[in-house]
This record gives structure tokens, C-alpha cells and sequence, in this order.
């Protein structure tokens, strides 16, 4: 891979020749080769509808549940092909965590929608419920905002916190992968900080794919960034290599904001 | 040009007011003849009401004494009929929100369910004298009279139900999958109890026409008159509705007071079984975040 300086390390995610065509035709994937590497941020950056989040959710296969008719090509985390129909979606969707654009709370209290992964797992003793509640919130920076009120219902804080809670709802699986889509779109700046912060933090334990809502925000936090438009991945270089000397055109013109 | 224009946004809040009057006048009407009929059924039925008349048996060829007999046999029977048309309509709710494809034969079983609420309800008693007390021999029971009032009640418990699961936010179910939660995990822990309050309506709904229904249990099980209280699923049952019917039409000499106070302890068994679904409702939809 040309541009990844630095990088020294392994690969977590490597994808080759991955094409996606929905039933309807909208939003696919052609052709993406990419290799994500380990306890980095990978930000994907591009206009809407150019296949980012089609892309991250191949990754823990939620794809599943949308109308997907064709998917080709390979798909390897820890060298494990996650594209094959017999693989146990389950233990990849806990090893492989999202968070959503919009803050999506569960119905229920705030411990529980922190507890609830573990609680589907069985994980019924009290101890390690509430241990891993506290760490996660801890690691979402939202631990102390909320400790008071830990049992009130999940949509009593505001946006920026139910985004948090939503981060460490993904925390409590302890998962090697964290990808978040425009987790930051609906939230006001000092939010958006904390996630950063979070994410910053995150990613010395964890592998990050974020799906910045501005290119800025890759600027501030990414290692790596992926170009999507149209469904084809453009330009995959280090960040500084993306942002001071795009090789594409395509790139220069989408990071200078002549289109977006 | 200025004072046109003035008494032209005059004119449309004229005609905006009188809409609404419109509609008010009409709401009202529509709620008129139903407070009518209760008060109408509370003057005339009043009288008869005694502790000895919803305890008692009926004496004198049912023209004195009280109808107990009958309030057990419509407690027996909207029991069975909750027993077998419940489990069975969330189930097939669930089924046809959850899991059932996006194609014809869904389609139509669908309409399939939707049309059988339109049948009229002496069918589904014919139907029930066929199969649960002929065929099946279950004999005149409430046993065949549960069952007869359940194929009645499914299509208005499995319409809303299903309803009530589709009003469920889609996101729920992806976040919930995303974390790791199979399919029936996700109904079971976190739509399920989201649409206990809609669930409610429907089973309310389906259960309060069959504690009133006359024609499914004609054949089925209803008895003119019995001298004691049946004591297993396959005796016959005195029930409220078709004791009204009986004393209304067959027994000459019959007081008056006697059929509206029959009508009106009916009407107070279904308004007892509204008050206790709307509390668990209220209670269920105070937990409900959405």
C-alpha cells in the first residue's frame, strides 16, 4: 500500500475486492480494497450516499437485515473471512461494535442500556453487571454526569449524553473493533468534543472506523482516512498524506470543498 | 385597498370559527346517543339491582330471584376465550410483524384475517356447532363456547397486536441486533414490552365483544336454564347475553326491570373488565420511551 507511513503495525480488517448491490440498486459497493490498521482511527470520509455506512456495516454484517442481493469478494478480521454464511454473527457483532448517527437509546434505564449486551449474553450476577457499567460509562466520559441517576430512563439526559451512553453501550461488550457512523452529526460542539476525547483515548485498546460528519473532524482525531465517492474508494492514505498532498484530484477537490 | 384586505382575513377566521363549531356539534352528537343508552339502561335496570339479584339463582321461571348463573357463565367464558385467543393471536402477531416474508401468501393470510372480522357472528357459531361440538365432541360446553368465541376474537387481537409491534421504532430492533441479540431476544426484551400498551387494546377490544355475544354460543354452549353452577369445561353455562335473550323473547310475563338489570350488570362486566385493562395500560405506558 502506497502513503501509510508510519504505521508499523498489523492489520485488523483487510478487505479485498468487496462489492455490494442492493436490491434497489441504491447506495453499493464497487470494488474496495482496504486494509484498517490495528489501535488506529480510520476515518471513511466522502458525501453522503458514497457507501460509508454500507461499508461499516458489512463489517459487523447488519447488512444483514437490509435488503442486500449481492455481496462479493473478501472480508477478513483476524484473518477470519466474516463473509461466510456460517460464521456465528453474533460473536462477530460483539467483537465488531457501532455507534449510530443519531443518538438511539434503548427504552429502558440508563444502567440497562449499558447492561443490556451483557444481560442477552446471560450475564445475570450483579457484580459484574454493575462493574461493567461503571467502566464503560467511565470510558465514555459520562460516569460522572450520570452516576446519580443511573436507574432514570435513558432519554431523560440530553443528546450529547445519550450519545455517550450509546458509545458505552458499545464499550460493554469489550469489542476489538469500535466503528462509529457520524456518530457526532446530532451534537452540539462540547459534546463533540468529549467523543473525540473519548475516541482518542479509546484507541489504544480498541481498533476506531469513524465516519466523520466533517472533514474537519478526521482532521482533528483520524490516522488514516478512506475517500468514498460513489461507492468506489478514491484515495486511502495517512492522514497527513490525505489532507497536504491528496494523489486523486477527486480527493483535493472534496477536501478543499469545492464539492460535498 | 388596505381595509380589503382586513375584512378579507375577517372573513376566513368567520369561516375557520364556524368549521370548527361544525365539527364540535358533530363530535357531541356522535357521543349523545351512547349517553343516552346508559342512562336510559341505569333508569330502567336500577330497580332491579339487589345483592340478592346478582347472587342468587333464578326462581319462578326466571321471573324473580337473581342471575348469578348467568354472571359466572360470562366470566367462565370470556376466561376460556382469553385462555386460547391471546397466546394464539400475539403469537400469530408476531409472526406476521417479525418474521413473516414480504410476499403474497403474507398478504394475503393478512387479508385472510382481516375479512374473517367482518363475518357475521351466527357463522362462527354454526361453524362452532360443526367442528368443537359435533366433529370434535366436545358436546354444548364451555369448552366449545370458548373456542367458537376465540376463532371470533383472533382477527381483532392479531390486527391490532400486530399493529402495536409495527408502531415499534425499527431503530430499537437494529441497535438491539447490533449488540448482539438474536431475533427473538430482541421481541422478547424489548419490542414486546413496548407494545404491551396497543396489545392491550386489542385484547380488550376482542374480549369485551365476546363477553356480549349472543350467536357463537347459541349452539355452542349457552343454556337456557340451569339449576346449578357448571363445574367443569365441558358443562353447558347460563351466560348474560343469551339469558337476556331468553327472557326477553321466550318467557311471557317476563318484568322489566329484570331484562335491564340483566343489561346492566352486562354492561358493568365489560366496563369493569375497561377500568382494569386501562390501569395496567396507564401503568404499562408510563415505562414506555418513545
Amino acid at each position: 500500500m502506497p502513503g501509510r507511513k508510519g504505521s508499523g503495525s498489523m492489520d485488523k480488517i483487510i478487505v479485498e475486492n468487496l462489492s455490494i448491490t442492493y436490491s434497489d440498486g441504491v447506495e453499493s459497493l464497487f470494488d474496495i480494497n482496504l486494509r484498517i490498521p490495528i489501535h488506529q482511527i480510520t476515518a471513511l470520509i466522502g458525501p453522503s450516499g458514497g457507501g460509508k455506512s454500507t461499508f461499516l456495516r458489512v463489517l459487523n454484517r447488519l447488512n444483514d437485515l437490509a435488503d442486500v442481493a449481492k455481496t462479493t469478494g473478501k472480508v477478513l478480521i483476524d484473518g477470519i473471512d466474516i463473509l461466510d454464511p456460517t460464521l456465528d454473527v453474533i460473536a462477530l457483532r460483539r467483537k465488531v461494535g457501532i455507534v449510530f448517527s443519531r443518538p438511539l437509546p434503548l427504552p429502558l434505564s440508563i444502567y440497562q442500556n449499558v447492561s443490556y449486551g451483557l444481560e442477552l449474553m446471560g450475564e445475570k450476577r450483579k457484580m459484574v453487571l454493575d462493574d461493567a457499567v461503571e467502566r464503560s460509562l467511565r470510558l465514555a466520559e459520562l460516569w460522572d454526569e450520570v452516576k446519580e441517576r443511573i436507574h432514570d430512563p435513558a432519554n431523560s439526559i440530553s443528546g450529547g449524553q445519550q450519545q455517550r451512553l450509546c458509545l458505552a453501550r458499545t464499550l460493554s461488550l469489550q469489542p476489538e473493533i469500535i466503528m462509529l457512523d457520524e456518530p457526532t452529526s446530532a451534537l452540539d460542539p462540547v459534546s463533540t468534543a468529549k467523543i473525540e476525547t473519548s475516541l482518542i483515548e479509546l484507541k489504544k485498546d480498541f481498533t476506531v472506523i469513524i465516519a466523520p460528519h466533517n472533514t474537519q473532524q478526521a482532521g482533528r482525531i483520524a490516522d488514516h482516512v478512506a475517500f468514498f465517492l460513489q461507492g468506489k474508494l478514491i484515495e486511502f492514505s495517512s492522514a497527513e498524506d490525505i489532507f497536504t498532498r491528496p494523489k486523486d484530484v477527486k480527493t483535493q477537490d472534496y477536501i478543499s470543498g469545492k464539492f460535498g | 385597498m388596505q381595509t380589503a384586505k382586513k375584512s378579507n382575513v375577517l372573513k376566513q377566521l368567520r369561516i375557520e370559527k364556524l368549521g370548527f363549531s361544525v365539527l364540535t356539534i358533530l363530535s357531541i352528537a356522535t357521543v349523545i346517543p351512547i349517553i343516552a343508552v346508559v342512562i336510559y339502561i341505569i333508569y330502567l335496570g336500577a330497580p332491579a339491582i339487589s345483592w340478592e339479584f346478582v347472587s342468587a339463582m333464578p326462581s319462578e321461571g326466571m321471573r324473580a330471584g337473581g342471575i348469578w348463573p348467568a354472571i359466572v357463565g360470562t366470566f367462565y367464558l370470556t376466561i376460556g376465550t382469553a385462555l386460547f385467543s391471546v397466546p394464539l393471536g400475539i403469537a400469530a402477531a408476531i409472526y406476521l410483524s417479525e418474521y413473516a416474508p414480504m410476499n403474497k401468501v403474507t398478504q394475503s393470510i393478512r387479508l385472510a384475517i382481516i375479512n374473517l372480522a367482518g363475518i357475521p357472528s351466527v357463522v362462527y357459531g354454526l361453524f362452532g356447532l360443526g367442528l368443537f361440538v359435533i366433529f370434535l365432541n366436545f358436546g354444548t360446553s364451555i369448552l366449545s363456547a370458548s373456542l367458537t368465541l376465540s376463532i371470533m376474537t383472533l382477527p381483532v387481537i392479531i390486527s391490532t397486536t400486530e399493529e402495536a409491534l409495527r408502531a415499534v421504532p425499527q431503530s430499537f430492533r437494529v441497535v438491539s441486533v447490533s449488540l448482539g441479540a438474536t431475533k427473538w431476544q430482541t421481541i422478547w426484551r424489548l419490542v414486546l414490552p413496548q407494545a404491551i400498551p396497543g396489545i392491550l387494546t386489542g385484547v380488550v377490544l376482542g374480549l369485551e365483544r365476546a363477553a356480549g355475544e349472543t350467536a357463537p354460543i347459541l349452539f355452542t354452549g349457552a343454556a337456557f336454564f340451569l339449576p346449578r353452577l357448571p363445574n367443569s369445561p365441558l358443562d353447558a353455562t347460563m351466560a348474560l347475553p343469551y339469558h337476556l335473550f331468553v327472557i326477553s323473547t321466550q318467557v311471557p310475563g317476563m318484568p322489566i326491570q329484570i331484562q335491564y338489570g340483566t343489561v346492566l350488570v352486562l354492561l358493568v362486566f365489560v366496563l369493569i373488565m375497561d377500568i382494569i385493562v386501562t390501569m395496567i395500560r396507564s401503568h404499562a405506558r408510563a415505562k414506555r420511551q418513545w
